[in-house]
């Protein structure tokens, strides 16, 4: 699983009211979409671009269990990657089929704008720019594949749990 | 080699004689729960798709952040949540009338207990954990998943070992001030289990442990757990379990750091806006700072011992005028006993709110949000940016009697000058 695309920076301790604003409980999933990040950094949902790579300090995603990482997907991010990633976040990155990779040192390696690759399982990450590359942890092949099937409801309607 | 806790309790529910740090296991899950916003938030699970669900049983589903409905939205949530548990027999449903915050109820109704793998829609899972139960949250989509299969998978992760020793030296210090030294003084503890022990947990109440469990999601922590000692062998029995299936952590558990806090040299502690690992400092250096509402309530700080303990430091005084002070019970139960021993009364006397039992304004939903340049003292959970209201309002945490004491004065206050010690 690997990835290529532009980055952006944001620093430590990103929570999800952040990423997952409570004024996004009761719009619709078009309209959440746009209010990520909307407290911190207004108007950035409108200038992702799909592919585009998030790259953060320590303690990512800390806070609530509301799934942060779904509404980063559909934005159009191909993945995260930071130097530490709160555990709840992690699993819903996983569940939401969106990569999320810790590594730590990664935030002080980047600067906004520049190109990174990434290879998902191995835990690489490389900054095109400046050819520096730092390994971390990969995914497991277990959470790799349910990111593949496109996360768990995928699964579930796979298995015969849920209707399509 | 030994095990701590966390591990026992993982290792039995995966069957398996012994984990280790690093293990990747598919556990059954004992008992997972959702609030309302499970159904009330689009795009999160198409669960009106769901044909199939393991065990009814082991399903518990609740309103507490938004009772009784601020909003037509909050009611349509609830109308979808009815249909679910009636669709799929799911009998431990907790509407408006018997509800109250998620991890209270937990306890409450006897589902969080020791030796447990709980499950829950909520980041401050891990409350449960003052029951000596191995409880986490879970994103909506991985709650469906235990619902329709009974198990997940978790991953063992290392454990810091906090002694504890000694004993609170003044009323006015209590779990949250343990919990905001902790955090303050050693920061997160991202992706590690946090577990206590020590003779000092004996002088813990068990209101005051699961303030610190719950505490625990704010460091990032996994599982955080106390023994079953005593006093929670007293406090299940009064709730009538017919068993206790606890679990010790073995003498020769490996541990990734063993840290020693002496109870009696804590002071009531404070978070500054807007994060808590390592933001935190004692009452004494905010003393004085300007308030506008404070606040006690929560999952972390909303029982019985909370509302007794904001009661007694303003009978027969009165709130300072440019202060709202807002008193949430955690839960219905809460909020009839404290009634019942005239601690509202005492409150409202004083000059405070007390509202309905419900996660209400902890999360920025209803009764008690900040205006554009106001600033909240709270017992609360948490003090992101934006978390209970305007983008250019600010929490600061505290625990109940920092809180009352700062509620008659308007500032900041150290409240040992009320309590004495
Ligand atoms: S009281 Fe606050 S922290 Fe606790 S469950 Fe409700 S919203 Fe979450």
């Amino acid at each position: 699983m690997k990835i290529k695309g532009r980055v952006w920076v944001f620093g430590d301790e990103i929570n999800t009211d952040l990423i997952f604003p409570h004024s996004a409980f009761r719009v619709s999933p078009e309209e959440q979409i746009k209010l990520v990040f909307s407290d911190n950094r207004p108007g950035w949902s409108s200038l992702v671009e799909k592919g585009d790579i998030l790259i953060a300090g320590k303690n990512f995603g800390t806070g609530s269990s509301r799934p942060g990482a779904v509404l980063l997907r559909r934005l159009g991010l191909a993945c995260m990657v930071a130097d530490s990633i709160n555990g709840l976040f992690y699993r819903n990155s996983i569940s939401y089929g969106f990569p999320a990779l810790q590594c730590p040192g990664v935030s002080s390696m980047f600067e906004e704008g520049d190109m990174a690759e990434i290879d998902m399982l191995e835990g690489t990450v490389t900054n095109l720019r400046t050819g520096e590359t730092l390994k971390g942890s990969g995914l497991s092949q277990s959470m790799a594949d349910i990111i593949a099937a496109g996360g768990i409801e995928e699964l579930l309607i796979k298995e015969g749990y849920m209707d399509k | 080699m030994g095990m701590t806790m966390s591990e026992k309790i993982l290792a039995r529910h995966a069957g398996v004689p012994a984990v280790k740090a690093g293990d990747i296991l598919t556990c059954q899950v004992d008992v997972a729960a959702c609030h309302d916003m499970f159904f009330t938030v689009a795009g999160q699970i198409d669960f009106e798709k769901v044909n199939k669900i393991a065990d009814p049983d082991k399903c518990v589903v609740l309103l507490d952040h938004a009772v009784p409905a601020p909003t037509a939205k909050d009611a349509h949530g609830a109308v979808k949540a009815r249909a679910f548990v009636k669709k799929h027999g799911i009998k431990n449903f907790y509407d408006v009338g018997e509800h109250g915050v998620i991890h209270q109820l937990l306890v409450e109704k006897g589902f969080a207990a020791p030796g447990r793998l709980i499950a829950a829609g909520d980041s401050h899972t891990c409350a449960a954990g003052a029951m000596n139960a191995a409880a986490r949250g879970f994103g909506p989509a991985e709650m469906m998943y235990v619902w329709c299969k009974g198990e997940t998978w978790y991953q063992v992760s290392p454990t810091i070992l906090y002694r504890l020793h000694g004993k609170f030296a003044s009323q006015a210090v209590t779990g949250k001030d343990l919990f905001l030294y902790i955090a303050g003084v050693y920061g997160d503890a991202t992706n590690m289990n946090v577990e206590f022990g020590g003779e000092g947990v004996g002088n813990m109440t068990i209101p005051q442990r699961q303030s610190v469990a719950t505490m625990c999601a704010e460091i990032n922590a996994e599982f955080a757990i106390f023994p079953c000692d005593d006093l929670l062998r007293d406090f299940l029995k009064e709730r009538g379990d017919q068993t206790i299936d606890a679990v010790d952590p073995d003498p020769d558990a490996v541990y990734h750091d063993v840290r020693d806090i002496d109870l009696g040299k804590l002071t009531p502690y404070v978070a500054l806006p807007h994060y808590i690992p390592k933001n935190c400092c004692p009452v004494t250096d905010v003393e004085g700072t300007e308030i506008h509402q404070v606040l006690v309530g929560s999952c972390s700080n909303g029982r019985l011992e909370d509302i007794a303990l904001a009661a007694s430091i303003v009978k027969g005084k009165r709130v300072a005028k440019n202060v709202r002070f807002i008193v949430t019970p955690a839960s219905q139960k809460v909020y009839l006993e404290a009634l019942k021993a005239g601690y509202l009364e005492t409150l409202v006397e004083a000059g405070a709110v007390v509202t309905n039992a419900t996660c209400g304004a902890c999360y920025g939903g209803h009764m008690g949000l900040l205006g554009p340049g106001e600033r909240c003292l709270s017992t609360t959970t948490r003090n992101f940016k934006a978390r209970m209201g305007d983008v250019d309002s600010e929490v600061l945490l505290c625990a109940p009697a920092t809180a009352a004491a700062s509620a008659l004065t308007g500032k900041i206050t150290d409240p040992r000058e009320f309590l004495g010690g």
